[in-house]
């Protein structure tokens, strides 16, 4: 019995792993996650599933339960087709921003894979779920699986009571506006009555503090602009503007009935736990990327992990985390995975070994040392975009060789703004960071006006950015499942807000029953 | 942390998303499999398989920006440009190498998926207007027969071989030497007969000590042991092997459209399948015919065009050549369909009626002739289009009693009165056999 044998510190040999290896796996990799890169993690399970019901999971964008809906199996239909012809693979896992932490893993990977996978998702995704203030602040991890029970079992419910036509109909005009479905400004704080209290008291100390006689002698101009008092206060009751349609809809669509307005609500609220992924996509993969490099490196070091395995873990490392040039056939956006990693890579690098330029660019972390401080502040506070702008490096600019394109669609030719150089760097730094902003990519649509006193018209306003207007073909279909859940005719207005001009109206009634 | 396994969850989660997606695209699934069906071999058609439908039909639609306006796009792999460079915009509008545009073309406008083979018989089936009951026969098929096949050691309590396990079980106890029941209370009573007379204490001793052992030994020694258990076992039993031959002989001269020969098409697809489920092993003879008939292969029996004029007994001729020649009637099923638009050369009536109850009628299970026209075909008001020559002829033999079925089909949903009367006659049929 020779214990220092290299063979009896390995988590696992060869590619067959039972549930104790997948326990010994978690276990050596938490003691590296919360021992050495001091994560704060969910509690996990992780849950082993069939290549069949990982496709299940992806049709209802990979929540483990959901209602009923048939663009699920077309999603379904889709996945599944691909995934025959072989055009596509099957991601190894796919991890549920809930308290516990849901991972989902599958049964084919080799136990290499599975310690790529749990390092992946059970402590990367897990620590930046449960530290990332837009997460903390606008999803609840702790209630979403008994929440998506609910709404599985509501909407069946509904499909009983009141056909499953019905159902569908709300659910394909629901889901039309689940982009629109999102509060993006914090949302209020529910009334407290007892604040209220004091808020009166102080509106009237502020009303005694300004009274003052003379004002009392000034001519009354007569009922100057009652039209206009009468608008404003409209407006007011309604909360308008409004940019969660759905929320507007579900408070005061006319003609809605409960269960309608219920349904339109878990839409909303689904929507609304996606909202903080889409903000940190890049983040998100670059942190659990970032993590699962770091565990498995040390493991590897400590002799836990055989050198085959390590050649195999970083073979599947470098495929995530490829990023192929702008004219390359494969090209297909900036890979989330590749510019997170690269951006957290280049942190450390920086807190490590930094150069003159980093010292004068990130005077606040160059040469701190220790990266794991900087990145957990980094995971918690930052979103997507932020997080560009404050540590996207000149070094990593030159290094991804990136350039930034204007095209403008007044102009004959597209136009080179900036490139990775001196007098580049901030600009592109800037236009890199927008196309992460949802402000930025998404049209902002706003619910402005109802005529309540004529037709109870619905009144929306795209505020065109940078002259692009909505796709037309789509918006009147989206009007239209709009205007059935509103019950009357809606018109939106596409306007320029540096102008006021309306630039173009999409004027849609509601299908006569 | 917890692991949980949830592979043994109940599959098929999916399944009832699935078919709400298939009823709600049902048209446009409808439409596709008629047109995968028109496209492929009539023994390809319950295949199942990949279909493809338009994408706007199933379209979500969300707001989102269209083109125009002014656009950034920030790019990785700079090789050649600085600040200031003009680069003239790609075709296809999207600028700098964008990401919308999917390499292979087909992403965009169609959607692709897999229909499995009860899904796409069911679609295609659908289209022809079966009456339920009819289709279900198609579509399921018959059971599989099970046959007695020795035994096994695993299997349901149901299937469970008591004699055999018993057997075993005993033969077990014999050679393990376990003691009998009737042993063990032989020695009791012995025992507490020598007990009660106090007499023999030794022998006492020593019945008890046989007594003990033989316990231990009982104990040890099963009644049933695991190892003694066998199920019965079965094998599916292979059907009786059956074998068919269809002759489909249609007319292909001008006066036969496309659509006609789309209609002839479906019959024999419906009369395929309908085979298929009755008979192993199903062939299928290809006889066109002009004013001379030929065998020919599914692809130019369909798509090729010929001219001439049109004898209907040479297609008969063709067949009873082939089935002289490969088909013995003792050994195979002969079926036959005919499509025609009901046109035949003056003359040739008479040889066609004598060739059929001489020679075909005697020899097929079954014959069908189908009428094929068009579906707008009204005849002139006041005219009526008289029966063509082909049905006239046809008549008089079904009136004489021959065994056939004709009909005139000028829709898709008329073709499957053809067969109901198959089955009618089959039913009558297989009571004439029993």
């Amino acid at each position: 019995m020779s214990l220092d044998c290299p063979g009896d510190r390995l988590l696992y040999q060869g590619a067959e792993w039972d549930f104790g290896t997948l326990r010994a796996i978690h276990d050596a990799c938490e003691e590296v996650a919360l021992g050495e890169l001091g994560l704060e993690i969910y509690p996990n399970r992780i849950e082993v599933i069939s290549a069949e019901q990982m496709l299940d999971a992806y049709a209802s964008t990979g929540l483990p339960l959901f209602y009923r809906h048939w663009s699920f199996g077309k999603h379904f239909a889709h996945h599944e087709a691909m995934y025959r012809k072989g055009l596509r693979g099957l991601a190894y896992e796919i991890v549920i921003n809930s308290d516990p932490c849901l991972s989902y893993v599958m049964e084919e990977n080799t136990a290499t894979m599975q310690a790529l996978v749990i390092a992946h998702a059970a402590f990367g995704h897990n620590h930046f779920f449960r530290n990332n203030r837009l997460f903390r602040d606008w999803t609840d991890a702790r209630g979403i699986l008994d929440y998506l029970e609910f709404a599985r079992a509501y909407v069946a419910q509904c499909e009983e009571r009141h056909g499953e036509a019905a159902v569908e109909r709300l659910l394909d005009s629901a889901h039309a506006l689940m982009s629109h479905g999102v509060h993006r400004q914090l949302r209020r704080r529910a009334p407290d009555l007892r604040r209220e209290k004091d808020r009166e008291r102080e509106r009237r100390q502020h009303d005694e503090r300004m009274y003052n006689v003379l004002w009392s002698t000034l001519p009354q101009k007569k009922a100057a602009t009652p039209e206009r008092g009468t608008d404003e206060r409209r407006r007011a009751l309604l909360q308008l503007p409004q940019e969660n349609i759905l929320y507007f809809l579900e408070k005061t669509a006319p003609r809605l009935e409960p269960w309608q307005r219920e349904c339109l609500r878990i839409v909303r609220n689904i929507a609304q736990y996606f909202h903080p992924q889409r903000q940190t996509k890049m983040m998100n993969e670059g942190c659990a990327t970032y993590v699962h490099h770091r565990i498995l490196r040390r493991l590897h070091e400590q002799g836990r992990i055989s050198d085959g395995a390590w050649l195999e873990i970083i073979h599947s490392h470098s495929n995530v985390i490829l990023q192929p040039e702008f004219d390359d056939a494969r090209y297909g956006g900036i890979n989330p995975y590749a510019l997170g990693f690269a951006m957290m890579q280049d942190i450390e690098r920086i807190c490590r070994e930094p150069t003159e330029e980093d010292r004068a660019w990130f005077p606040d972390i160059a040469g701190s040392g220790d990266p794991m401080p900087v990145l957990r502040e980094a995971w918690a506070e930052y979103r997507d975009e932020s997080f560009i702008l404050q540590f996207l490096s000149p070094h990593l600019m030159r290094k991804l060789r990136l350039f930034h394109v204007v095209d403008d669609s007044a102009e004959p030719v597209m136009r080179v703004e900036a490139i990775h150089d001196e007098v580049g760097y901030r600009a592109l730094r800037r236009a890199l960071a927008r196309q992460y902003d949802p402000a930025w990519l998404d049209a902002d649509i706003q619910v402005v006006d109802v005529d309540l006193d004529g037709d109870r018209r619905l009144v929306l306003e795209h505020r065109v950015s940078a002259g692009r207007l909505l796709e037309e073909g789509e918006a009147r279909q989206v009007l239209r499942h709009l205007a059935s859940l509103w019950g009357y005719d809606v018109l939106l207005q596409e306007v320029d807000p540096a102008t006021g001009a309306v630039l173009k109206q999409h004027a849609v009634s509601p299908p006569r029953l | 942390m917890q692991i949980l396994d949830r592979r043994l969850n109940p599959r098929g989660r999916s399944l009832p998303n699935r078919q709400r997606f298939l009823r709600r695209a049902k048209a446009l699934v409808q439409e596709a499999v008629r047109e995968a069906s028109a496209k492929r071999d009539i023994r390809g058609a319950d295949a199942g398989g990949e279909i493809s439908i338009p994408l706007h039909g199933i379209r979500e639609p969300s707001f989102h920006l269209g083109q125009g306006g002014v656009r950034d796009h920030v790019l990785p792999g700079n090789k050649e440009y600085r600040a200031g460079d003009e680069i003239p915009r790609p075709p296809g509008g999207e600028g700098g190498g964008g990401s919308e545009g999917s390499p292979d073309g087909s992403g965009e406008d169609s959607f692709r998926f897999v229909l499995s083979r009860e899904e796409f018989l069911d679609l295609f089936l659908d289209d022809l207007e079966l009456p339920d009951l009819a289709k279900r026969r198609l579509v399921e098929g018959a059971d599989p027969g099970w046959q007695r096949a020795g035994y096994q050691v695993s299997g349901s309590p149901a299937n469970l071989a008591l004699a055999r396990t018993m057997r075993n079980s005993l033969s077990r106890r014999i050679a393990l030497r376990r003691p009998k029941p009737e042993q063990v209370e032989t020695l009791r009573e012995e025992i507490a007969r020598l007990e009660a007379e106090g007499d023999d204490p030794e022998r006492l001793a020593r019945l008890r000590l046989e007594l003990e052992q033989a316990l231990r030994r009982t104990q040890r020694v099963p009644w049933i042991d695991p190892i003694d258990v066998r199920y019965r076992r079965f094998e599916p039993m292979p059907r009786p092997v059956a074998q068919a031959v269809m002759f489909c002989l249609m007319d292909v001269s001008g006066s036969m459209t496309e659509d006609m020969k789309d209609l002839a098409k479906r019959f024999y697809t419906l009369l395929y399948i309908f085979l298929q489920r009755r008979y192993k092993h199903v062939e299928i003879v290809f006889i066109r015919h002009t004013h001379e008939a030929s065998e020919v292969d599914e692809e130019t029996f369909f798509h090729s065009r010929e001219t001439g004029g049109t004898l209907v007994s040479t297609a008969l001729e063709e067949m009873r050549r082939v089935v002289a020649d490969r088909y013995p009637p003792a050994e195979w099923n002969i079926y036959a369909a005919q499509a025609s638009d009901g046109d035949n050369a003056a003359g040739d009536s008479q040889k066609t009626a004598r060739l059929l109850t001489d020679v075909i009628l005697p020899v097929c299970q079954y014959y069908a002739y189908i009428e094929v026209g068009r579906e707008s075909e009204h005849g002139m008001p006041g005219f009526p289009r008289g029966p063509t020559d082909l049905w006239r002829t046809y008549e008089q033999l079904v009136a004489a009693g021959a065994p056939m079925a004709m009909k005139k089909v000028r829709h898709r949903r008329e073709i499957f009165p053809v067969f109901r009367e198959l089955f009618a006659k089959r039913a009558q049929g297989e009571e004439a056999h029993a």
